[in-house]
């Protein structure tokens, strides 16, 4: 150990903790380190991207290195939270040991909602600054890509992938190698590789936050990808709703473009690369491959039926490749440590880490990386903290919302089902991006269903009938539910149009339209029921009636 | 159309060399000149991009985003995503239709103000969360009711007839 410790302060610039005022946190940081000068000098202060823990921004990590060139791990790192910039000179005060840290602001690291974590895809996310090249390259982004252009074959990358047995991030869990092959075995001619960043599914911030935290590291996996199916163009596709996101990734496309990491010959390599951002315009259909495609090309976001996939005619009809931010956000590490040490994490048939977006009624709300196979009990108990404020054997939680308007409500006591593709599948869930929404006690769910149903009407393209017509159908009948006026022959109603709409829409939107409601159905039955007006099937409702007169 | 306007559309047009790919990212800025996008703007659009109008207005009415009507002084945005949802979101967008007499989703609002819902913003760790005039305002105290009429008083979110632009901080 050197005699003087390094000292860093990464503050979190993340969109979450900036709404919280981490940028009059981070000034006052600086201000604070001119006045005291001296010892205070040496602290270096720098913005990083998401630090996990959003619901209690602006946060930040205080580093004590040992000495130079280590990893902040090697030393001691304190976290704070909830800084308001009164306390930036206490905090500096403290760092330079001059004076005692604002002990209230003091998270414990090792709290499990840190200390649960394996950050491989978030590896970079904290650590690095998002607006930096030079400070990626320092903790090694590219290297991989540089490694990869001279010294592997496109076929030897892809049987990384392979071996890896990484599974597509953004919901479905396709095998991303197998993708690959289907794409780079195609006839000869031009190919793409799109990513896939455009975020819809309400309670998902996992890929705004690698866009916002660490965006060299997702442009180097486009790149590695690019490589590996002989793409020579490629877009990244994000959402207008993130513009902090779109901002740093303009940035840092400019600055690889300089760096000469993309662009003509990369790398000294004969390997040519351009890449673009294609910002979308607020529709949640275009997070469906076909309908991104057709976005990207300046055209209405409706989907087309597959077959023939993206992978075999895309863009301009051309093969192309497209995966999620977070599968391609995984490439570089999987090269780095190799296909087999990822599948050494995970389950048998869900490799990996995956990154969660934990929020709704739970204490600890933000982003959240764990092997796949970990308990949702673990995620929301543990590491979430439970409902704030609500005890019992389930923290207080009802039911764990995933896959957005795609997937379905787990009720609290199947909490011990382990997080994997197929696990979720089988409770009428899914996996879906990542958001997982916590639901205590006080939540309706016929109201929950009645809120995805309206939310899959506004997004409803309008190309197919079952979709365009079934959604606003459903939602007229759920409507009966939440107003407590249905009758039995609506449930039946709800749960005939469910099993049509799903099994006849043309895309993921409508075909996935009614799993809230199956899966709400499924476990909370007794709620649709109680909320039937039939006086011989149900007794509260007499009591509802009676209310509704007396108001 | 001001013909400054027109001027800088076939500037913007012409750097994204005529393409009719870009077609959407030529609507984001022909809106960021207009605040919205008038029938002028959108058949000048067309003509210069060479596609039909049809095609044009196709893709802008298809987009949440794109607006066709001028939009109102000041917006409000209620996200009403599953995280807001579930932290009282739906309240929120009540009260404020209340304190502005106004109803959600209807762009003309009330002369002043426009409140329309989003589906999710992704700053699901700060739910509930509004946006007003472009601004991110998180953690809205839905628990609290002076606290919260506080937040809303000092947003500029008011029921008074002629609300101070400069008031809201």
């Amino acid at each position: 150990m050197a005699a003087t410790p390094q000292l860093q302060l990464r503050c979190c610039a993340a969109s979450g903790c900036r709404s919280a005022g981490s940028a009059a946190l981070q000034a006052a940081l600086l201000a604070a380190r001119d006045q005291l000068g001296g010892a205070a000098e040496a602290v270096t202060i720098k913005p990083v991207g998401c630090l996990r823990l959003c619901g209690r921004g602006p946060l930040v990590a205080l580093d004590r290195r040992g000495g130079d060139g280590q990893e902040p791990s090697a030393g001691s790192t304190e976290l704070y939270a909830e800084l308001t910039p009164e306390q930036a000179p206490a905090l500096l005060a403290a760092a330079t040991g001059l004076g005692e840290a604002p002990t209230a602001q003091r998270l414990d690291p090792a709290h499990p909602f840190f200390a649960l974590q394996k950050p491989v895809v978030l590896e970079g996310c904290g650590v690095v600054n998002p607006e930096s090249i030079d400070d990626a390259l320092a903790h090694g982004t590219y290297a991989q890509l540089r490694r990869v252009l001279l010294e592997c074959t496109p076929e030897q990358v892809r049987d990384q992938v392979k071996r890896s047995g990484l599974r597509g991030r953004g919901g479905a869990g396709y095998p991303s190698g197998l993708k690959w092959d289907t794409v780079a075995l195609q006839p000869p001619g031009p190919r793409y590789v799109v990513c896939n960043a455009d975020e819809g599914d309400p309670g998902a911030f996992m890929d705004r936050s690698v866009l916002e935290s660490d965006p060299h590291r997702l442009i180097e996996g486009m790149a590695i990808a690019a490589y590996a199916v002989g793409a020579e163009q490629g877009y990244v596709y994000v959402r207008a709703e993130y513009p902090l996101a779109i901002e740093r990734l303009r940035l840092a496309l400019r600055q690889a473009r300089g760096k000469g990491l993309l662009g003509s010959g990369i790398a000294g390599s004969s390997f040519n690369l351009r890449l673009e951002v294609r910002v979308g315009a607020g529709a949640y259909v275009c997070g469906e491959e076909t309908a991104l495609l057709a976005s990207i090309q300046g055209q209405r976001g409706t989907p087309r039926p597959r077959p023939p996939y993206p992978a075999q005619k895309g863009l301009w009809d051309a093969p192309t490749l497209i995966n999620n931010v977070e599968t391609l956000t995984s490439i570089p590490v999987i090269l780095r440590e190799g296909g087999d040490w990822y599948a050494s994490i995970g389950t048998e048939g869900s490799k990996g880490t995956k990154v969660f977006a934990l929020s709704g009624a739970v204490a600890n709300t933000g982003l959240v990386e764990v092997p796949m196979g970990t308990t949702l009990r673990t995620v929301v108990q543990t590491i979430g903290g439970g409902v704030p404020g609500a005890d019992g054997p389930d923290g207080g939680v009802k039911a764990v919302q995933t896959g957005g308007p795609s997937g379905g409500c787990i009720p609290a006591h199947l909490l011990d089902t382990p997080v994997d593709y197929e696990s979720l599948k089988a409770l009428g869930s899914m996996m879906g991006s990542g958001g997982l929404v916590v639901m205590g006690e006080t939540t309706s769910m016929p109201e929950v269903a009645r809120h995805f149903m309206r939310f899959s009407v506004n997004e409803s393209c309008g190309k197919c009938v079952p979709c365009r017509a079934g959604t606003v159908q459903l939602a007229h009948l759920l409507d009966r539910f939440v107003e407590r006026r249905a009758t039995l022959a609506d449930l039946e109603r709800l749960e005939e149009l469910c099993t049509m709409v799903g099994a006849t829409s043309l895309c993921g939107l409508g075909q996935a339209a009614p799993n809230p409601v199956l899966s709400t159905l499924r476990y909370f039955r007794q709620e649709y029921q109680a909320a039937c007006r039939d006086p011989d099937q149900c007794e509260p409702l007499d009591a509802c009636v009676l209310q509704e007169v007396t108001r | 159309m001001p013909p400054q306007a027109v001027e800088r559309t076939t500037r913007l047009i012409r750097q994204q060399r005529g393409r009719s790919d870009a077609l959407i990212e030529v609507l984001h800025q022909v809106q960021e000149i207009y605040g919205y996008l008038p029938p002028g703007a959108l058949a000048q659009v067309a003509r210069e991009l060479k596609l039909p109008l049809s095609r044009v207005h196709g893709v802008a009415s298809f987009y949440h985003l794109f607006r066709l009507e001028a939009p109102t002084a000041h917006r409000c945005a209620v996200c009403l995503g599953t995280a807001c949802f579930v932290k009282g979101g739906g309240d929120l967008a009540e009260r404020i239709e209340g304190r502005l007499g106004l109803r959600l989703d209807d762009p003309a609002g009330n002369g002043t103000w426009a409140l329309e819902h989003v589906s999710c913003l992704g700053a699901c760790g700060q739910a509930p969360v509004l946006v007003v005039d472009g601004q991110l305002e998180p953690r809205l105290p839905m628990d609290d009711p002076a606290a919260l009429d506080a937040r809303l008083d000092a947003l500029g979110l008011t029921a008074a007839a002629d609300p101070d632009p400069n008031g809201a901080s």
